[in-house]
């Protein structure tokens, strides 16, 4: 009879145990799981913030900042210097009357004449301004929430700033931006078009983290 | 070479020049319509202002290859315009002209000007003048000019 209850309650804590060994290893591998996906989380965010700094570095390159400014006014050239001609920015970013953006850049590239051009040129709005008001580029953060921040950026999610970078006619032409007035070819943007297409696209996978912190949930 | 068939003051015009050739040129050496000036050939003083499709455009940079068919008006047909009638009388009125040399494209832009905005304010005038230069300083005179012809269009 004492060996009976003994064997009894030697098996009950033998399943005892192995219940509670279950429990722990089943526990643990659930909090690994949740380890491994922040894991996973954290390196497509630190790729993402890497893609990031490749398109950054495109969007503040002479071709795209200089008509991304702060002021009434868009620069020109590589050194980005006040546009001539007491060129201004006007209501809408086209010009004023009688000194429209238009008045001096056609359709097309004029490189007999040295002027830049392509389909309806004009500055970007302030609210996509990449630049303070002294000319000096942004901080890569501030340039970013400014990019992702929908209530700034003509309403455009991820896979739209991916179009944008993509289709984007005045967006293509830095990568055609023709000849200056001495003949010489303007210089183009670190990355080739289709590495910044990339860039961006590895960026918005990742969902178009920023430096810091973005400026809202999207 | 490449025949451009041109719009100017509404005629046709048909050129055979080199494609990158600037309007200015077409306009003076081609058609020898000499009233559009050229001053500076960078698009940096106004002188050659024209208007096409009624935008003030300066023509000393744009290649002829890109203006396609739309129209263009310069400084001989713009007494055709009612604007720009008020503007040359006003232009005379105030007795703007020193050497002349710049105001055929001070009026293509102020007549561009007025088209737009009716009712300048100071700061539209200064704006949108201020890339017309006038060697001789005429540019009270030409301010006085712009808001005479704005009170006349009423």
């Amino acid at each position: 009879m004492l060996s009976t209850s003994r064997f009894v309650s030697r098996s009950l804590l033998i399943v005892l145990c192995f219940i509670a060994t279950w429990i722990v290893l089943t526990g643990n591998a659930a909090n690994g799981g949740r380890d491994h996906k922040k894991l996973v989380t954290d390196a497509n965010r630190v790729d993402g913030l890497a893609a990031w700094e490749q398109v950054y570095s495109v969007l503040t390159s002479p071709r795209c900042i200089n008509c991304h400014t702060a002021t009434n006014y868009p620069q020109q050239g590589d050194d980005r210097h006040r546009h001539f001609a007491n060129v201004v920015r006007g209501p809408e970013g086209k010009g004023v009357p009688a000194l429209n953006c238009v008045s001096c850049h056609q359709e097309a590239n004029a490189d007999s004449t040295g002027v830049p051009g392509g389909p309806g040129w004009h500055l970007a709005p302030l609210s996509m301004r990449w630049q303070d008001t002294n000319d000096k580029p942004l901080p890569s953060a501030a340039v970013c929430r400014a990019v992702t921040d929908r209530s700034r950026n003509e309403n455009m999610d991820g896979p739209a700033l991916l179009k944008h970078h993509q289709e984007a006619a005045l967006v293509l032409w830095a990568w055609n931006p023709g000849r200056r007035p001495d003949g010489t070819m303007r210089t183009v943007p670190p990355l080739t078009h289709a590495e910044f297409v990339n860039a961006t696209r590895n960026w918005v996978d990742a969902g178009t983290p920023c430096p810091g912190g973005n400026p809202r949930a999207r | 070479m490449a025949t451009y068939q041109l719009n100017v003051n509404g005629q046709s015009k048909k050129v055979d020049v080199d494609p990158g050739t600037p309007l200015l040129w077409v306009l003076r050496e081609e058609l020898k319509m000499t009233g559009t000036k050229y001053g500076c050939g960078i698009s940096a003083c106004g002188a050659c202002t024209v208007h096409v499709d009624g935008i003030a455009t300066r023509s000393c940079v744009v290649p002829v290859s890109l203006v396609g068919n739309r129209k263009i008006t310069t400084i001989e047909a713009i007494a055709q315009d009612p604007v720009g009638r008020v503007v040359q009388n006003a232009w005379v009125e105030k007795d703007v002209v020193q050497c002349g040399y710049c105001q055929s494209g001070q009026i293509m832009s102020a007549v561009a000007l007025l088209k737009a905005t009716p009712k300048p304010t100071e700061q539209n005038i200064e704006e949108s003048m201020g890339g017309n230069l006038c060697r001789c300083a005429t540019y009270v005179r030409i301010r006085e000019a712009i808001k005479s012809a704005s009170q006349q269009m009423t």
